[in-house]
């Protein structure tokens, strides 16, 4: 039997409507062979870990480029953990500063992506650090 | 003298070429060389001197030996006061114009202590709620002597709605009152994405203001229609032309269906393009928007008054188009799309700061940007003669070429029923995904190239001083206007925006009453949820 197909919430939070980022990431993904949910844009930290437990993905891809990262990504994990979806992984792209980027891994961001990333890096990454949930 | 196809085949296939693909940012191939054979129509019809319809080469007949280009710099981040201080010194520096950024709140009519508002309050733009802040905002600027753009959408009756009351309150007649609020929903439903209630309500606010604004604020500009954010959003340079127009078409017709004549508010509509990297395309683009819409105005809506056949516009070089990689970079960028714009003919100009990729401009980035129009203005000397580029085999043919494929579009779009309806069905949104998707590819694959980014990089960045916003600014504006609603005669309130709800069920122009509810302290949030409830919300279909 093949293996399970990766499943990818690619959601774009805050008030802002810059998704050709996330328009861009969700399209490379799914011809990069994983099966992709894309939210839409203006979605609350609570829709969107929602949506990560309704679609039971694997992994949820964050774009952000509102300054709003440092509120958004830390109240998306404690809604992923308060659900028990601790496991999923979360990453994101957008215009975040390296001191920025560090506090956010510490509070278990897996990887951020800034401008310049190619969209066959972030989906090297995704083959490479996302596992399946059991 | 050889033709063309007889140069090409002998003397160009012996010489030497590139492995490249020879074509623009937009990826439209282009021939070696153009020449005479390229360029069709008579002088008079297809270009004409400047001032003269078609307007080809420029709308007004002296053009820069006239009057320079409005230099505006559009700012705006934390609180109205820290707004009001950098207008201050921006209007000290030489800058002849305001534009105002607004937060994201703001834009998408949150109040800045809503929950949706959380940790973007003065982020991305200055945070606006009520009056109070407008007066602040606007404080010690004369509004009969400095002219403003807003660059707000969705929420923007309010807001003209409060720059008209703060007119009022310094004494300033509103006849008497010039600038520009963008208010243009189509755009936002095709690419910024900034929007409270479905098209068709949304177009009805639109046309309330254009109606209102003919009537009563004859120097404002009450939309301004914008392909800036189309092509921010990945489109190529044809589909930016072509549904900007496309959505000047709309925005005619339903003032025309209100029963306004043509030429009572076409002579105020405005455009504002984008300013990208492509050098000649930029150019040409610009001059056919212009033969473009004049066509259209006398031709489709039989204009009479000159003013109403032309295309005068503001134009801001590409964020896009700037690089978080060696951002120094930014400036030389930036230099070469002002220049465009200015070979383009453009009435006002915005040029990023090289740190906007990174954070909002801090003064220094803004300062060198604001020099580089002056430079342009004063040192280049490409301002003393009108057009240079017009009767450039190359830039007649791109003219005449990205004219008729963005006609093309337009084509398309009647068919379809017009804009509303294209953008009900997602043609526009998908032919920019896809185009950007296009150029993303071809950027990773190495046929585009960009500076720093997949071309003489380097492994270690120089971080550059970026401007950092306070985050005791958003508890500060949160507690200042909880107090605000704790304070005002909420009576009188509650009355006023009833008059607001009954204008949109009877389809009343709502300007009146939503002046009347601003007087009263009614919030940008709660004029704009008095939209949810009337109107509905739109959701993001979310196509891929």
């Amino acid at each position: 039997m093949a293996e399970k197909r990766l499943r990818i919430l690619v959601a774009k939070p805050g008030l802002d409507g810059h998704d050709r980022g996330a328009k861009i990431i969700a399209r490379a993904l799914r011809d990069g062979g994983f099966e992709v949910v894309y939210t839409g844009l203006h979605q609350t930290p609570e829709m969107i870990a929602e949506a990560a437990v309704q679609e039971d993905v694997d992994a949820v891809g964050l774009s952000i480029l509102s300054g709003a990262h440092m509120t958004l990504f830390p109240q998306i994990i404690r809604l992923l953990k308060d659900r028990g979806a601790a496991d999923v992984a979360v990453f994101g792209g957008g215009i975040i500063p390296d001191d920025d980027v560090t506090k956010l891994k510490e509070l278990g961001v897996r990887e951020i992506f800034t401008p310049g990333a190619s969209t066959e890096d972030i989906v090297k990454w995704v083959r490479e650090n996302v596992q399946a949930r059991q | 003298m050889s033709s063309k196809r007889e140069w090409f085949e002998t003397t160009y296939k012996q010489a030497s070429e590139r492995p490249a693909r020879f074509s623009t940012i937009s990826d439209m191939e282009l021939d070696p060389l153009y020449t005479p054979e390229d360029v069709s129509g008579s002088y008079d019809e297809a270009l004409a001197n400047p001032g003269e319809y078609p307007y080809t080469r420029g709308v007004y007949g002296s053009m820069y030996r006239g009057r320079f280009w409005t230099m505006r710099q559009f700012a705006g981040f934390g609180l109205a006061e820290d707004t009001n201080q950098r207008f201050h010194y921006l209007l000290a520096q030489g800058q002849d114009g305001l534009s105002t950024a607004f937060d994201m709140p703001t834009l998408m009519g949150y109040d800045a202590d809503h929950e949706r508002a959380k940790g973007e309050v003065g982020r991305e733009g200055v945070s606006v709620t009520s009056i109070h802040d407008m007066v602040r905002l606007f404080d010690r600027i004369p509004l009969d002597k400095v002219t403003t753009s807003m660059t707000v959408n969705c929420s923007a009756s309010v807001l003209l709605a409060m720059y008209l009351v703060v007119a009022e309150r310094q004494g300033v007649p509103w006849d008497r009152v010039g600038g520009t609020i963008q208010n243009d929903m189509l755009k936002e439903f095709i690419a910024q994405k900034e929007w409270i209630s479905p098209p068709r309500p949304s177009i009805r606010v639109v046309t309330d203001m254009i109606e209102f604004c003919a009537r009563k604020v004859p120097r404002w500009h009450a939309v301004s229609i914008s392909g800036y954010h189309i092509r921010e959003a990945g489109s190529t340079a044809v589909q930016e032309l072509a549904f900007t127009i496309a959505d000047g078409i709309c925005y005619v017709e339903e003032a025309v269906r209100r029963g306004l004549a043509v030429d009572d508010f076409a002579p105020r509509l405005s455009f504002f393009w984008n300013l990208h990297n492509d050098f000649l395309e930029e150019v040409a683009k610009l001059r056919a928007a212009r033969r473009m819409w004049a066509h259209i105005m006398k031709e489709r809506f039989g204009a009479q008054n000159p003013r109403s056949m032309m295309l005068r516009t503001h134009a801001q070089t590409a964020g896009a188009s700037l690089t978080a990689q060696q951002p120094i970079n930014n400036v030389v960028r930036v230099a070469i799309q002002a220049l465009a714009g200015v070979l383009g003919g453009v009435q006002s100009l915005h040029t990023n700061s090289m740190d906007e990729t990174l954070a909002l401009p801090t003064e220094q980035a803004v300062t060198v940007a604001l020099r580089t129009q002056q430079i342009i203005a004063e040192e280049t000397g490409v301002t003393n003669t009108i057009d240079p580029f017009g009767g450039s085999y190359a830039i007649e043919a791109l003219t005449d070429r990205i004219e008729r494929e963005a006609m093309e579009y337009i084509r398309r779009i009647d068919e379809m029923g017009g804009m509303v309806k294209a953008i009900e069905t997602g043609y526009p949104q998908r032919e920019i995904a896809e185009a950007a998707f296009h150029f993303q590819r071809q950027l990773e694959k190495g046929v585009k190239s960009i500076v720093g980014v997949n071309k003489y990089s380097v492994p270690e960045e120089i971080p550059i001083e970026t401007l950092k916003i306070d985050p005791e600014i958003e508890e500060r504006q949160v507690q200042r206007v909880r107090k605000m609603k704790r304070e005002r005669d909420s009576v009188a309130l509650r009355e006023a925006l009833a008059r607001v709800s009954e204008a949109c069920r009877s389809g009343e122009n709502l300007m009146e009453p939503m002046l009347e509810a601003v007087r009263r302290d009614a919030t940008v949030g709660e004029i704009s949820d008095i939209f949810r409830t009337e109107f509905g919300v739109y959701r993001d279909p979310g196509w891929i």
